[in-house]
């Protein structure tokens, strides 16, 4: 089985994608990205797909009930930020609140993922990910929640896109067991490379 | 006073020409910036892909290459979604 840093590694080229792809939206306006219809559905259906292939990730990497809990969390966000996305590029949603599920699928996750550390900062790199993710994910919120109110918003849509690649660099930089900053705790283990 | 105004206008329309321009080289460099960070980070951190020093590793080590598929994303990105963004952008500056 595929250690759980490569996991994250997977996971973190789903996040540049979809950073890159909103950065673009934010390039060049929403009006000439949703000239063709498969790129509307681009952005929301990546989303949705990564909330599909976390199931997979929650049953096999079960070591702990929180664990699962908070991969099964990110799941259910996932597909439900991306969801009602695709509800809104397909038009079969109108409402521009809709776009609340995306601050509910920050919120949610950051959340999950600040309650499922249950080290300090410093113990290795993965703690420190872990938090730093949490925290980014949470003010993050910050972004859709702007998009929901101004859904043209250039600095709503270019923060978001910041998040997503933040996070992908983040999700990138973890590791099993590999200090931060000097520290690793001697509870942590051996670094394996 | 007209001339004041024609001239302002030119400007304007410089300015939004000069926009137009820049983003089309934006969303291509996109795909660029992800490729040149991939490429920079295997050179920083080698030990990061298995594939230079493959032996006595399993698959899944093997099929980890970190800086490779920041790569892979960048040129995805770059051949499939920015050139019809860039056609589309020419077409409605």
């Amino acid at each position: 089985m595929p250690h759980a840093e490569m996991v994250h590694w997977w996971f973190a080229t789903g996040f540049l994608l979809l950073g890159m792809l909103a950065l673009a939206e934010t390039i060049v306006g929403s009006e000439v990205w949703g000239l063709r219809a498969w790129r509307r559905y681009l952005l929301p259906g990546l989303m949705f797909a990564m909330g599909v292939l976390m199931w997979p990730v929650m049953t096999f990497y079960t070591n702990s009930t929180i664990h699962m809990v908070a991969h099964g969390s990110w799941a259910q966000v996932l597909m439900l930020a991306g969801g009602s996305e695709l509800g809104l590029a397909a038009g079969k949603l109108h409402s521009r609140w809709w776009r609340l599920c995306s601050v509910l699928a920050m919120l949610v996750s950051g959340t999950a993922f600040l309650v499922h550390e249950q080290q300090h900062w410093l113990f290795n790199r993965a703690a420190w990910l872990h938090h730093a993710l949490g925290w980014t994910l949470v003010a993050g919120a910050v972004f859709p929640l702007l998009r929901a109110r101004r859904p043209r918003s250039t600095l709503a849509l270019g923060g978001f896109a910041t998040v997503l690649i933040v996070v992908a660099v983040m999700l990138f930089a973890d590791r099993d067991t590999a200090p931060i900053f000097g520290h690793l705790s001697t509870y942590a283990g051996v670094p394996h490379r | 006073m007209n001339a004041e105004l024609a001239h302002e206008r030119l400007e304007q329309a410089r300015e939004r020409s000069r926009v137009a321009s820049l983003r089309p080289k934006l969303v291509l460099g996109i795909g660029w910036t992800a490729v040149v960070a991939g490429i920079l980070w295997a050179v920083v951190q080698p030990w990061r892909l298995t594939i230079l020093h493959p032996f006595h590793q399993g698959f899944w080590w093997l099929l980890a290459e970190p800086p490779l598929y920041v790569v892979v994303a960048g040129l995805v990105y770059r051949f499939l979604v920015a050139p019809s963004l860039v056609r589309d952008l020419e077409r409605r500056p």
